[in-house]
C-alpha cells in the first residue's frame, strides 16, 4: 500500500497552522515573477486563489468554461457563509466551529485541516467586507447572522438569499483587478481536457476552445484545479449544467488519488422532480429551515386526499400534522444536518406519507413564521427564494407550504490532498469542492463557501510557495515538447472516436440511464449487493456508450453535444469508482448510508475499521483501482456517536 | 402543448444567419423554456441534425448565462425572470415563438443564439471593484454601515450580468449594468475611496467597447430580471459629475459634494 504523507505539521492543533507559516519556505517577489501558475476554474476557490496569487506576483493563467468567470456555480449558493466571529455573543469560537464541522462530518475529516479552516474563517468575512460584499446588517450598522444546520449558534453571514453570488462577485472583482494589472491572464470558454506531466510533475494542461473547437496547450510550473464537484454524475442534481468531473478525473488517471468518492451530499430541501424532461433540480436554501417547519400529514387518509387534489395542506389542522424533525430531534429540530434531514424525509415518504402528485415530497411551511414575524420580514429574509419557487411551481409559498424533496447537491469526495492542498502528483493542487479535505462524510450548511474562500485566499497562497520554492531556477516551460504532443494527440483521438461512433442513443439518453443507476444504488440508501450490482451495470452502460452513442456535429466548431459526450465518458468511469467505494465502506457515516449499518434509522459508524480516508489509485484502463488508506487520528476531539436529539 | 418555433441559426461569427422554423408537440405546461429547447435538440439529434446552441448553466436564475430574446423581449414574456425561469405555461397552445440572440454591436454572435459578452468583463476590469488585496484589512465590524445603505448596495449588487439591459435598449446602452456596479460600491464606505476613479474608468471603457448612449427610455429597468432600478443610473450620473468636478479642483479642496 502506498504511503500517504498528509504532511500534518507538528505541535498542538492550535499551533499547527502558525507553526507551518512561520517555518515554511517563501519565494521573494523577484522570483515569484519567474513562476507560472495555471488555475482551472473561476468559482470561489479558483477566483480567490488566482487573485491572491496574482497580487503576490506570480504569473497566473486562469481558465473557465463559461463566457465569464462570474458564471461559476459558486454563484448559486444561497444561504450563507460560516465564521467563528461570535458577534452575536452566543458562545461561538474557533474551537466550536472546528468541533461542529468535525462532528457534522461524522468524524471522517482530517482534524488539522478543519482546525485551520475554522482559524481562517474570520479573515474571510473581513476580506469580503473590505471588497464591498453587501452582507445583511441590522439597524445599528453591524453585521447580522443567522443559524444553519448542525450548529446551536448563529454564525452564518449572508447577503439575502444570494450569498454565493455576492462572495463570488467579490472574488471576481479581485480577479478582474489582477487581470487589468496583467498579473493574471483570463481564458474564457476554454475547457480543460487533460493534464500534462513532465517527469512526473504537473506542468500544463490541454484545453479546447468551446467556441471554435481549437485545441490549445498551456504550460506552467504548477497547476491548480478548482473545478468543483461531480454531482452531475447523477444527471439530476442542483449543480449547474456545465459543472463536471472531467478535470479532476483526468488528474486521477494521471496519478492523483481520488478520495472518498462515495461521499455525496443529498440536500433535503430541493424542489421535487416533476417530469422526465427535467434537466436539473433547484435548491431551496437551508436557511429556510431557520423559519420554516417541515411536516407531512399524520394520517394516510389525509395523504390520499392531498395527492388526489381534494384537500389542501392549509386545511390540515395542527394536530393532523407530523413535524417529524421536531419530533425525532427535539434539540436541533428543523436544523439537523443535511444528511439527517434528507434521510428523515425519505423515511416518511417510503412509509407512504409523502405528498405531491408523486408522493415524493414533504412540506416546508412558513405560516408560523409569517404569523410571528410578519410577511414583510419573511420577504426580506427569503424573498428571492420564494420568487424562484413560485416561478417553478406556480404556487405562492406565502400562502401554501412549499413542497420539497432531497436532491444531490454537493460532493465531499474529491482529489486527495495533503495539508498543503497538493495532490499525490507533484505540482498539482486541488482546492474548493474539487478536493476532499474538510467536510468528512457530510458538509454542514454554509461551510462550502467558507472552505472555497479559505483555500483560495488564505491557505494555497502560503502552501504553494512552500511547494514551489525549489522551482525558481526552473525556466518557463515550452509547450513544444513531446509530453504535450502525446497528450494532445490522445485528446484529439478521443474526440475523433466519439464523433465516429454514430450510434443510436443521444448523450443525454445514456446520461439519464447512468443517473438512474446512481440514484437507485449509490444514492441516499445503499447496500452491499446494490452497489455491487451498480458496478456491473455501469460497466455495461459504458460499453453501450462507446458503441451506441450518437454525437452529431464536428470537432472544429461550437458543439455542445461533443462537450457533453466528453464529460459523460468520464462520469461513466467515475460512477463505477463511487459504487466501488460505497461497496467497500461497510459502515454508515454522514451522507454515506448503508442500510445494513443503522441503529433506529441513524447512521452507524464502524470506527474500528473505517476511521480512515479511502484514497483510490488508478492502475490502468479496465484494471481494478487500488484502495489506499489514510488513517484519521483524532488527538483533540473525542469521537462519539453523533447525537442531534 | 404545441408550438411553432422560429429560431435564429448562424453557423459561426462570420456566417450569415437566418431563421429556421421548427414544430414541437406534446410539451407539458410545467416544462421550462430551456427544457423545451432540450427536447427540440434531442429531436434534432435523432434526425442527425445539428442541435441549437444556446447559453445556459445554473438554470435557476442566478448565473446570468442564459440570454434569449423571445417574442421581442429579453428573457421572454414574464417579469423578474431569466430565460431559464420562464415556463411554457406562460404561452398559448399553438403559439408561434420567435427566438433570437441578444442583439448589440458589443455582443457579437458566436453561434446560433450564443453571443460574446466579454465586453462586460472588460468594463468590470476597468475598475468595477474595491482594490482590497488579500489580507491586511480591518475587522468586518470595524466600519458600521447604515442598513439602508447596505440594502441599497445589495439591490444594485443583485445584477447577474446577463445583458438583458443592453438587449432591451434601442441604443444598446450598458448604462444600467455599469450603474449597478458603480452604485453598489458607491453606497459603501469601503467603495468611496476609489469612487471617482472607478466611475470615470468604467464609463470610458463602456464607451470604447461600442455600447450606445443612454436616452432614459427605461427599457432596461422594465426587462432587468433582477428588478434593478434606473435610480442607479441617476446615482452613476451624480458620481460621474462629482468625479469630473473633483478632478478639476485643487487637491486640498477635495471633491465636491453633490
Amino acid at each position: 500500500m502506498a504511503n500517504l504523507d498528509s504532511k500534518i505539521p507538528q505541535g498542538t492543533l492550535e499551533q499547527k497552522w502558525t507553526t507551518y507559516k512561520t517555518s515554511q519556505s517563501l519565494i521573494n517577489p523577484a522570483n515569484k515573477r519567474r513562476i507560472d501558475v495555471i488555475v482551472v476554474g473561476t468559482g470561489l476557490a479558483g477566483a480567490s486563489a488566482a487573485a491572491s496569487l496574482g497580487a503576490l506576483g506570480f504569473n497566473v493563467k486562469i481558465f473557465c468554461i463559461s463566457d465569464s468567470p462570474r458564471r461559476a456555480h459558486s454563484i448559486a449558493a444561497q444561504g450563507g457563509i460560516n465564521a467563528a466571529k461570535n458577534y452575536p455573543n452566543d458562545g461561538d469560537s474557533v474551537d466550536r466551529l472546528f468541533y461542529d464541522t468535525i462532528k457534522g462530518g461524522d468524524y471522517r475529516a482530517r482534524e488539522s485541516n478543519v482546525h485551520r479552516l475554522a482559524e481562517v474563517s474570520n479573515s474571510i468575512i473581513d476580506q469580503s467586507v473590505a471588497q464591498g460584499v453587501p452582507f445583511a446588517r441590522d439597524y445599528s450598522g453591524y453585521l447580522d447572522n443567522r443559524s444553519f444546520g448542525g450548529a446551536q449558534v448563529s454564525r452564518t453571514f449572508y447577503a439575502r438569499g444570494q450569498t454565493g453570488q455576492q462572495l463570488l462577485i467579490g472574488a471576481y472583482g479581485a480577479l478582474s483587478r489582477e487581470i487589468e494589472r496583467k498579473t493574471v491572464e483570463l481564458f474564457a470558454r476554454q475547457e480543460m481536457l487533460d493534464l500534462v506531466l513532465v517527469d512526473g510533475v504537473a506542468r500544463g494542461i490541454i484545453t479546447r476552445d468551446v467556441t471554435t473547437g481549437e485545441i490549445h496547450r498551456h504550460a506552467a510550473h504548477a497547476v491548480v484545479l478548482a473545478t468543483g464537484g461531480y454531482g452531475n454524475v447523477f444527471f439530476l442534481s442542483t449543480n449547474a449544467m456545465n459543472s463536471n468531473v472531467s478535470a479532476i478525473w483526468k488528474a486521477y488517471k494521471k496519478g492523483a488519488y481520488f478520495a472518498n468518492p462515495c461521499y455525496v451530499q443529498i440536500h433535503p430541501t430541493c424542489i421535487p422532480v416533476h417530469g422526465d424532461y427535467q434537466s436539473k433540480l433547484t435548491l431551496m436554501s437551508e436557511s429556510l429551515r431557520n423559519d420554516g417547519r417541515i411536516w407531512v400529514p399524520k394520517s394516510l387518509e389525509d395523504v390520499k386526499e392531498i395527492r388526489a387534489g381534494r384537500m389542501k395542506p392549509i386545511n390540515i389542522p395542527e394536530e393532523g400534522r407530523d413535524y417529524y424533525l421536531e419530533r425525532r430531534y427535539p434539540a436541533f429540530g428543523n436544523l439537523v444536518p443535511r444528511d439527517v434531514a434528507s434521510r428523515a424525509a425519505k423515511e416518511r415518504c417510503d412509509a407512504g406519507y409523502g405528498v405531491g402528485s408523486t408522493g415524493l415530497a414533504v412540506y416546508l411551511d412558513f405560516s408560523d413564521a409569517i404569523k410571528r414575524l410578519g410577511k414583510e420580514k419573511v420577504e426580506e429574509r427569503y424573498g428571492n427564494l420564494f420568487q424562484m419557487y413560485e416561478k417553478i411551481e406556480d404556487e405562492n409559498p406565502y400562502e401554501t407550504p412549499m413542497k420539497i424533496y432531497p436532491a444531490v447537491h454537493y460532493t465531499m469526495g474529491g482529489l486527495w490532498v495533503d495539508y498543503e492542498l497538493q495532490t499525490t502528483i507533484k505540482g498539482l493542487f486541488a482546492i474548493g469542492e474539487a478536493n476532499f479535505s474538510d467536510h468528512g462524510a457530510n458538509r454542514l450548511g454554509a461551510s462550502a463557501l467558507m472552505q472555497g474562500l479559505a483555500d483560495g485566499y488564505f491557505v494555497l497562497p502560503y502552501t504553494i510557495q512552500n511547494c514551489l520554492a525549489d522551482q525558481i531556477q526552473v525556466p518557463h516551460f515550452s509547450t513544444n515538447i513531446s509530453e504535450f504532443d502525446e497528450v494532445e494527440n490522445h485528446v484529439k483521438a478521443r474526440i475523433e472516436k466519439l464523433l465516429s461512433i454514430n450510434g443510436k442513443q443521444s448523450v443525454d439518453t445514456i446520461h439519464k440511464k447512468l443517473g438512474k443507476i446512481m440514484w437507485d444504488y449509490v444514492g441516499m440508501a445503499r447496500t452491499k449487493n446494490g452497489t455491487a450490482q451498480a458496478i456491473e451495470m455501469i460497466k455495461q452502460l459504458r460499453e453501450e456508450f462507446w458503441n451506441d452513442v450518437r454525437v452529431v456535429g464536428k470537432a472544429d466548431e461550437m458543439n455542445n453535444e461533443l462537450e457533453k459526450a466528453l464529460r459523460l465518458a468520464d462520469y461513466l468511469e467515475l460512477g463505477e469508482l463511487m459504487a466501488r467505494d460505497a461497496n467497500l465502506r461497510d459502515e454508515s457515516c454522514g451522507g454515506h448510508f448503508r442500510e445494513e449499518y443503522q441503529t433506529d434509522g441513524e447512521a452507524k459508524r464502524d470506527d474500528e475499521h473505517f476511521m480512515h480516508v479511502a484514497a483510490w489509485e488508478f492502475t490502468g484502463e479496465n484494471a481494478e483501482p487500488k484502495r489506499n488508506v489514510e488513517p484519521l487520528n483524532y488527538e483533540t476531539v473525542k469521537v462519539a456517536q453523533r447525537n442531534y436529539k | 402543448m404545441n408550438f411553432t418555433l422560429k429560431i435564429w441559426r448562424q453557423e459561426n461569427a462570420k456566417a450569415k444567419g437566418r431563421f429556421e422554423i421548427y414544430k414541437i408537440t406534446d410539451i407539458s405546461s410545467d416544462c421550462s423554456f430551456l427544457e423545451m429547447l432540450d427536447i427540440l435538440n434531442e429531436q434534432l439529434v435523432d434526425k442527425i441534425e445539428k442541435p441549437i446552441c444556446f447559453d445556459h448553466d445554473c438554470r435557476e436564475g442566478i448565473c446570468g448565462m442564459c440570454s434569449l430574446y423571445i417574442n421581442g423581449r429579453p428573457h421572454g414574456n414574464d417579469d423578474d425572470i431569466t430565460t431559464c425561469q420562464l415556463h411554457m405555461r406562460k404561452f398559448k397552445d399553438g403559439q408561434t415563438i420567435t427566438i433570437e440572440p441578444w442583439r448589440s454591436k458589443a455582443f457579437p454572435v458566436i453561434k446560433d443564439l450564443v453571443v460574446d459578452r466579454s465586453a462586460f468583463d472588460k468594463i468590470i476590469q476597468a475598475g468595477g471593484y474595491i482594490s482590497a488585496t488579500t489580507g491586511g484589512v480591518p475587522d468586518g465590524n470595524a466600519i458600521p454601515i447604515r442598513k439602508t445603505d447596505a440594502d441599497t448596495a445589495m439591490d444594485a449588487a443583485a445584477c447577474i450580468g446577463c445583458g438583458a439591459c443592453v438587449a432591451s435598449c434601442k441604443n444598446a446602452s450598458a448604462m444600467l449594468f455599469v450603474a449597478a456596479k458603480v452604485s453598489h460600491l458607491a453606497h459603501l464606505p469601503q467603495g468611496k475611496i476609489e469612487a471617482h476613479e472607478r466611475v470615470q474608468a468604467m464609463v470610458k471603457r463602456m464607451d470604447e467597447l461600442g455600447f450606445g448612449n443612454c436616452t432614459n427610455t427605461g427599457a432596461c429597468e422594465a426587462e432587468c430580471p433582477k428588478g434593478i432600478k434606473i435610480d442607479h443610473i441617476a446615482k452613476l450620473n451624480r458620481e460621474f459629475i462629482a468625479a469630473r468636478l473633483g478632478a478639476q479642483l485643487p487637491k486640498e479642496g477635495g471633491s465636491v459634494a453633490i
